[in-house]
């Protein structure tokens, strides 16, 4: 029971970007309408990019953002100081995930225009036709 | 077929609460993801660089090439859009 | 004394005299901090991308409280195309033209035998530069996706 518990204090951050990733998850599967589809996509990338996130957090740890002047002098202390690679990596992941997100409202409103409908069961019974 | 989505939905989630078993605790300064290059990274960042902000040196000093592709990443994407969407002047 | 008030599912969607003057208002100064945070990326959070993102948000401001064909009229569709095609340009010419000046490719500390100033303030002004690259060519592919997707490729017709 203690070490469940031990488990629990030391990774809920990482269990709770689980739970908001399955949400995500099922959305894109489970879901008929594309719009719907879209927004767990979007709901799954957010989650990965938390998860990243908090994976490079230091306790007691400052923001990556030096001062120049204290650098300079004393020098810096790498292990009071956060992560700053994972935060690069995520820039990149939310300008992906934007740019996924306009390429598909666009594709959408292409397929809209073509078949009259959104559902993914009824484009493929048009489609089959 | 929803509830075929809610088994493999709720089977893939107690895959990975399984797998975060070998994560380190949070917040661990020993952590890998903080000891290989990183460190590398933040004491040489006013020194080499004299950029104080760590970010965006490594954004734009360190890992300068992944981002130019992003930034042809999100040119593409906006010429995509234009290419599907716009109607010739009919 | 009776006055009929419509319902706001009856009234038409129209221009709005106080959405008008307030986004007036607003502009200018959100494309000023757009500005600032592009600048300051060295000093304090931000940089190319954020920076860009602020921008661009101004023009999608300008489309919604008025019509497409105003805020085509401040930032037409040549001068996004230009803009964009740019800042992509801005930041490979600055790689090319460090690995021409004798570095590697992206290596700022070589653009050193043009202006001497010295390796490590080179790389300060080659990531500066690089991010003003990178703050056009947001901004113009943010509005141009706003503009296209809300206006389904006709922007005659208007949003």
């Amino acid at each position: 029971m203690e070490t469940i518990l031990d488990e629990i204090i030391a990774k809920y951050n990482y269990w709770i970007y689980v739970v908001l990733m399955m949400i995500g998850f099922y959305g894109m599967i489970g879901k008929n309408n594309l719009v719907k589809k879209l927004l767990g996509m979007n709901i799954f990338q957010t989650a990965i990019i938390l998860m990243f996130i908090s994976s490079g957090v230091k306790k007691g740890g400052l923001i990556p953002v030096l001062d120049k002047q204290a650098a300079l002098e004393h020098g810096v202390n790498s292990a009071l100081i956060n992560n700053p690679v994972p935060h690069v990596l995520m820039l990149t992941a939310i300008v992906v995930s934007v740019s996924v997100t306009g390429v598909a409202l666009a594709l959408m409103q292409r397929i809209y225009r073509r078949y009259g409908t959104l559902e993914e069961n009824e484009i493929l019974e048009k489609a089959q036709r | 077929m929803k509830r075929i989505a809610l088994v493999t939905t709720l089977l893939a989630g107690a895959l990975l609460l399984y797998g975060t078993g070998d994560f380190p605790p949070w917040g661990d300064p020993n952590a890998p993801a903080s000891r290989h290059v990183s460190p590398t990274y933040i004491e040489g960042t006013v020194k080499d660089t004299s950029i104080p902000n760590a970010v965006t040196s490594v954004l734009g000093d360190y890992r300068g090439y992944d981002t130019m592709f992003e930034t042809i990443v999100i040119f593409c994407a906006g010429v995509v859009v234009v290419s599907v969407l716009r109607r010739p002047d009919a | 004394m009776k006055k009929e008030y419509s319902l706001p599912q009856d009234r038409p969607i129209g221009p709005s005299l106080i959405i008008e003057v307030a986004v007036r208002v607003m502009i200018p100064f959100i494309q000023l901090f757009g500005l600032y945070v592009i600048a300051h990326g060295h000093y304090s959070p931000g940089g190319g991308f954020q920076g860009g993102v602020v921008l661009g948000a101004s023009f999608i401001l300008m489309a919604i409280a008025f019509d497409l064909k105003t805020s085509l009229r401040f930032f037409s569709i040549r001068a996004n195309a230009v803009m964009a095609s740019s800042g992509v340009f801005i930041y490979t010419g600055t790689g090319v033209l460090c690995a021409l000046l004798g570095g590697l490719f992206l290596d700022y500390s070589a653009m050193d035998a043009l202006l001497a100033l010295g390796p490590v303030e080179w790389r300060s002004m080659g990531v500066f530069i690089v991010e003003l690259g990178v703050g056009l060519a947001v901004t113009a592919i943010m509005a141009s996706l706003f503009w296209d997707l809300a206006s389904g490729g006709d922007m005659e017709k208007g949003l």
